[in-house]
């Protein structure tokens, strides 16, 4: 794909100050909790940064691309697994496997998606299902790596051979990094070139091969990339929870995942990471309220499918529009 | 693997066959007549079990049990459709994905609230509940023969509908193209009605059917629900004749997939090797082949859809 040089440049948004003060507000955020007492909320947050990872890497292909996803929670366990494996056979270099959960899952995208982009619409959404559930099936076998019962990590990956991230803080902090990382990375590329071909190849996928471009290989490229996401999402999710199973895999994951993304309004990647966010908040005080929580949230569900077209981002923005 | 084994596993994938093809039916016509993608069909098979559980506890008879069941999820159908699917027919995939995957947390955990996660048991007709003896002593159940004569009624009954029906055919050319037949003076409306109700008593039938063979537990339609989308997928979307050939299809390469294929890894793999491959590859066969098909032809085997 050449860029053509005409191109104008994306017009640039307000400088992101706002997301600096989030990212700041977000890294203090470990130092009020342990202030007031409330430390387990770190871990609660930890683990809705690492979703956010996540779901932005999703919303470029779903939100973006126009391709609904639903089997993203393979790149997800892949990732996983590209931790726990290595673990097993005693390599626990963060430098080492991060790098591999990435590029294992970024592989299995291309293959998988070269087949799956062929298809369209609901057999899109039904193809992508089906390599999840092969992927999950296919670790569930793995009866040395703990088979359907997964394999606990007795410990978190390191770096340069230092176990950085034992404290619950410094591993928050991690995730933070690769969320607003992910946030940075998928926002610069919705707004570049690339990214405007893939969203006028949504809108009129035909007018995009008119007009000369390669609408497979833009959204080969943007699947690969969001798969190579989803594994760093993966790898991070195996050193939260000290756990690796491919539960992680299930089809209700990947179902959540698009959950988290509508939740944020789905032409947003703020709104994605938001999203993630929100929902890990939701799940645990619902949980307290009731074991049966999930009707809670099955309720909410249903109703921003119903009501709230565009999400958080949209109401924020009819907020502010008044 | 003796030719008994071969047979009475043949026999039960087609039982499997015929439960999904309950289940794909309703599925099938949803999706092709309205072009709606319900996730919680699944849920549909699952509340038609515990219908079939708490209505066998109030008459203690089966076949009064299954008729309210019947009725109750005929009514249970058209009131979810009338509360939130009515509003979301011509909205994107992506809505309907997620307010049905929604409806399956709220009925999935409100089953668990109300019966508890262990799982129920629903007895057999008294009469039907024996065995029929084969060769070595030994016996197939006579259920799982009613379930298979019941699933090719069904089928039966369904294509004398869709085929020879004034109802039938607005069916037909509903799934070929909605609007056009709406244009032509058609209560879409009500022919919608009538596709989701009867869809969600076929599967709430394929629960009460399977319920005395398989737990009536909270999460039972979930897997039967991914295998039936194989099942449309492969069959080609809108097509009842498409559903009944690939659920005969996925049935059976599932069931004798899973009996056979340790037994096939163990010619090329050593035992052990072939205990972790075998059933791996067995829950992996019909993605496979959904997969190939769709690669192939992208439009399942029977297409229905114009265009």
């Amino acid at each position: 794909m050449t860029l053509a040089a005409e191109t104008p440049a994306p017009a640039r948004a307000a400088p992101p100050l706002g997301a600096v003060a989030v990212v700041a507000a977000l890294a203090l955020a470990p130092l009020a909790f342990d202030a007031a007492g409330a430390g387990f909320w770190i871990v609660v947050l930890s683990r809705g940064l690492v979703y956010a990872v996540a779901a932005m890497a999703l919303q470029l292909v779903l939100g973006r691309g126009g391709l609904v996803c639903f089997g993203f929670a393979a790149f997800l366990v892949i990732g996983a697994y590209a931790v726990g494996i290595p673990y097993h056979h005693r390599v626990e270099e963060g430098l080492v496997v991060l790098p591999l959960a990435m590029a294992a899952a970024a592989l299995f995208a291309l293959a998988t998606g070269a087949i799956a982009l062929r298809t369209r619409g609901v057999y899109f959404i039904m193809i992508t299902l089906a390599f999840g559930q092969m992927v999950y099936y296919a670790l569930t076998a793995l009866s040395t790596y703990g088979g359907d019962d997964g394999m606990t990590l007795w410990g978190r990956s390191q770096v340069a051979g230092f176990d950085l991230f034992r404290d619950r803080r410094a591993f928050y902090w991690l995730c933070l990094g690769a969320a607003a990382g992910t946030w940075a990375l998928v926002r610069a590329v919705s707004r570049s070139h690339f990214g405007r071909v893939l969203e006028g190849a949504r809108q009129n996928e035909a007018r995009m091969a008119a007009l000369g471009f390669d609408v497979f290989r833009v959204r080969l490229i943007a699947y690969a990339l969001s798969g190579a996401l989803g594994g760093l999402a993966g790898a991070l999710l195996a050193n939260h929870a000290e756990f690796v199973s491919p539960a992680y895999g299930s089809w209700h994951v990947s179902g959540e995942l698009i959950v988290m993304v509508v939740l944020g309004g789905f032409a947003s990647v703020t709104g994605a990471g938001f999203g993630a966010i929100l929902l890990a908040v939701l799940e645990e005080v619902l949980s307290r309220l009731t074991s049966h929580w999930k009707i809670l949230l099955g309720l909410g569900v249903v109703g921003v499918a119903l009501l709230a077209r565009d999400g958080l981002a949209g109401a924020l923005a009819r907020w502010r529009g008044r | 693997m003796s030719a008994t084994l071969l047979a009475v596993q043949a026999l039960n994938g087609l039982q499997l066959g015929l439960v999904l093809f309950l289940i794909a039916a309703g599925l099938t016509l949803v999706f092709g007549v309205m072009d709606f993608i319900n996730l919680a069909h699944g849920v549909q098979y699952m509340v038609g079990a515990y219908l079939a559980v708490v209505f066998y506890g109030l008459t203690a008879h089966f076949g009064l049990a299954l008729l309210l069941a019947l009725v109750a999820a005929l009514v249970f159908g058209l009131a979810m459709e009338a509360l939130v699917y009515r509003h979301l027919y011509g909205r994107s995939h992506l809505d309907q994905v997620l307010a049905t995957f929604g409806i399956i947390l709220i009925l999935t955990e409100g089953a668990k609230a109300v019966f508890g996660p262990a799982p129920l048991s629903l007895p057999r007709p008294e009469a039907l509940s024996g065995a029929i003896p084969l060769m070595d002593g030994f016996g197939y159940p006579v259920w799982r023969l009613v379930i298979i004569g019941a699933g090719l009624g069904v089928a039966a009954l369904l294509y004398g509908l869709v085929q020879h029906t004034r109802m039938g055919m607005q069916v037909r050319a509903g799934a070929t193209d909605a609007e056009m037949i709406g244009a032509l003076g058609v209560d879409i409306r009500r022919l919608f009605m009538g596709v989701f109700g009867f869809g969600a008593m076929l599967a709430g039938f394929a629960g009460v059917m399977a319920a005395p063979v398989f737990a009536v537990e909270p999460t039972m339609g979930d897997g039967l629900l991914i295998m039936a989308f194989v099942v449309i997928v492969i069959g080609g979307i809108g097509s009842i004749r498409g559903a009944f050939l690939a659920a005969v299809i996925v049935g059976l390469v599932d069931t004798l997939g899973r009996s056979f294929s340790t037994d096939v890894a163990r010619m090329f793999l050593a035992p052990a090797a072939a205990n972790d491959v075998g059933p791996a590859v067995a829950s992996m066969l019909v993605y496979v082949l959904m997969a190939g098909v769709l690669f192939w032809r992208p439009q399942g085997l029977f297409p229905a859809r114009a265009g």
